[in-house]
């Protein structure tokens, strides 16, 4: 399960770096966005990798998962969604006044090019 | 339990929404509230700051009265207090202006994003944790987008979008490091992990070493160092004058995290980890004072070459924290004071610049315009100021810092790249001055006329004044900023308050 939830952040990582770094708003937030699920994930798994342990107080058990990664998850989550939001919303603003998708501002004709 | 610090939090706060509520009875209504809970933050800030300087306590606010480990704690040492009251004045000043100039009016929400900021940037001076560290940037940071964003201007959003997504790759890189240092310390308060990075196994040190770098990284992208600094220019010369002058202390809001949180995990009883992070800020700021001085020297617009000017007081205080003694440390936050005032007024010049000429360009030539002479008198004082040259302050905080570095071991570096970067920004300022103020022409015909009124000028004037009232003070305003570096340096004290241990294990 350690493998799994590594590779699993590292994929979510390498392809948020990928999409930040294309230079069009949309790929950039998408990236953005595959960042903030790779930190989540990589924010949950710092309590470690239990089975069978409650995260809710119950009678009857012993065994606790760290209560506190999920409480930061939560804010995180929250936090990058607001934030998620709030660059989709400046991207559109920009394309409509810059008139380009490219993050620089920079129109491109039909090869591509500038 | 006193509730000293949670207050200067919750003005700005109540004061946002009070504003968001009160909206229906008109924009004055909205100003009003604005006003008073700045002048109210003042008073909170500046009685606290005079009675923690004579108590020179440690105040603990347990949210919710959870205890240190487990709980939320806010602390207010010296340190914390001084940058509440700094952001207080700053921001009464870049009200000021904003009312006077009516950009408050250029659209709607700027008062209460305005509390809105104060509220992040106080609630980022005051916690006593890692992760609410993290959420009071982010709230001080989305309030700036939108403050950034404010009215319209050419190139506003293109240079918004640049800072909105490397903030955002910040913050992605913040939580990584926080969650690494929670993995290995299991906590989250600045003090327990100071004390826990003293009983580290060897085996987790470099994990450890890694994450406290990457917090580095992250506090030095707020703080524009090398080479994360290229947001910088483009984003505070774009956006409105208030905005740039409040801005002046969100670079030091990454320079105070990094004196916080590493001179306090990393201390001297961090073990084999103890001041490992201080080489790396030593080198960058000193590669960050050249590269922001030819940015200076390179400039061809005054709102760009004031940010650039921020940028070379932020790497003078990088430089100062990396010298890593007492006194280097009493200058810097001496120097932080003048640099941060002095800054954010030179911000506020170069608007008032840039309407009465109509350009900001110096290879423009543009006809001698109405007040020249008290808008060159100005911007006279303030480069003098900016530049360090005696007598004002910039001067003497220059001169602590750099006498400071006599006893470091890259003395010749420090004082030949300090001193040299002085010269071009004198060579650069006055060489700006004469093309704005001398270099006239009458062949083009002038525009619609700017009239600085007597609020505008007071506003500026505000600004200015700390500049000979750091000077005149001197005396105990430096016996004060000793003391919070000896503190800083000895940590102990804040970390036995806060998590209420006996000793910390040397």
């Amino acid at each position: 399960m350690e493998i799994l939830l590594a590779l699993i952040i590292a994929v979510l990582t390498g392809v948020g770096v990928f999409l930040t770094l294309r230079a069009r708003t949309f790929p950039v937030v998408l990236g953005l966005t595959f960042l903030a699920y790779a930190v989540n994930l990589f924010l949950f798994a710092m309590g470690r990798l239990n089975i069978n342990q409650a995260a809710i107080i119950q009678e009857n058990v012993s065994n606790y998962s760290d209560p506190l990664p999920q409480a930061l998850v939560l804010t995180a989550i929250v936090i990058s969604f607001g934030m998620t939001a709030f660059v989709i919303v400046l991207s559109l603003k920009a394309y409509g006044e810059l008139k380009s998708d490219h993050v620089d501002g920079k129109v491109l004709d039909k090869d591509g090019d500038k | 339990m006193t509730h000293t610090p949670i207050i200067p939090i919750l003005i700005p706060l109540i004061a946002a929404f009070s504003i968001l509520i009160t909206k229906r009875y008109g924009f004055k209504v909205g100003q009003t509230i604005s006003l008073l809970s700045i002048i109210a933050l003042i008073f909170v800030s500046i009685f606290t700051l005079i009675d923690i300087t004579s108590t020179e306590e440690v105040l603990v606010y347990k949210l919710g009265n959870w205890e240190a480990p487990f709980g939320i704690v806010l602390v207010l040492d010296s340190l914390s207090i001084l940058m509440v009251s700094i952001t207080s004045l700053l921001a009464f000043g870049a009200l000021w202006y904003a009312i006077s100039e009516k950009i408050d009016k250029e659209g709607v929400h700027f008062h209460s994003l305005f509390q809105l900021q104060i509220f992040g940037l106080n609630g980022a001076f005051l916690t006593g944790d890692i992760f609410n560290l993290f959420v009071f940037f982010e709230i001080l940071l989305l309030a700036s987008y939108s403050l950034l964003l404010h009215g319209k201007a050419e190139g506003r959003t293109k240079a918004g979008l640049h800072y909105v997504i490397i903030n955002l790759i910040g913050s992605t890189l913040f939580l990584f490091a926080v969650g690494t240092l929670y993995g290995i310390l299991g906590t989250l308060n600045i003090a327990d992990m100071a004390y826990k990075v003293s009983l580290l196994d060897s085996e987790n040190i470099s994990v450890v070493a890694a994450a406290g770098l990457l917090l580095l990284v992250v506090f030095g992208l707020k703080s524009a160092m090398f080479p994360l600094y290229l947001w910088l220019p483009s984003a505070y010369g774009k956006t409105s004058a208030p905005v740039a002058a409040l801005f002046a202390i969100m670079t030091k809001v990454g320079l105070y995290a990094i004196i916080r949180v590493h001179g306090t995990i990393f201390g001297e009883n961090a073990g084999e980890l103890a001041y490992y992070y201080i080489p790396w800020v030593l080198n960058i700021g000193l590669i960050t004072l050249t590269l922001a001085t030819f940015g200076v020297l390179a400039s061809k617009e005054i709102r760009n070459q004031v940010a650039y000017l921020v940028l070379t007081s932020v790497s003078i205080l990088l430089i100062a924290i990396g010298i890593n003694s007492q006194d280097a440390l009493g200058g810097a936050i001496y120097y932080m004071i003048h640099s941060t005032f002095l800054a954010a007024g030179f911000f506020l010049v170069a608007d008032v610049i840039l309407k009465a000429r109509t350009t900001g360009y110096f290879d423009k030539q543009m006809p001698i315009f109405k007040e020249a002479i008290i808008i060159g008198a100005l911007f006279f004082i303030f480069a003098v100021a900016v530049a360090g040259l005696p007598p004002l302050s910039g001067f003497f905080g220059k001169i602590m810092i750099l006498s400071a570095s006599l006893e470091h071991t890259h003395t010749a570096i420090i004082l030949s790249v300090v001193l040299i970067s002085s010269l071009l920004i004198i060579i650069a300022l006055s060489k700006s001055g004469s093309a704005i103020f001398y270099d006239t022409t009458l062949d083009v015909e002038p525009l619609d006329e700017y009239k600085l009124s007597k609020s505008t000028l007071a506003s500026i004037f505000f600004l200015f004044l700390f500049a000979p009232l750091l000077v005149i003070f001197a005396n105990p305003i430096t016996e004060f900023t000793n003391t919070i570096a000896a503190n800083l340096f000895d940590t102990s004290k804040y970390i036995t308050t806060v998590i209420n241990i006996e000793e910390v294990i040397k």
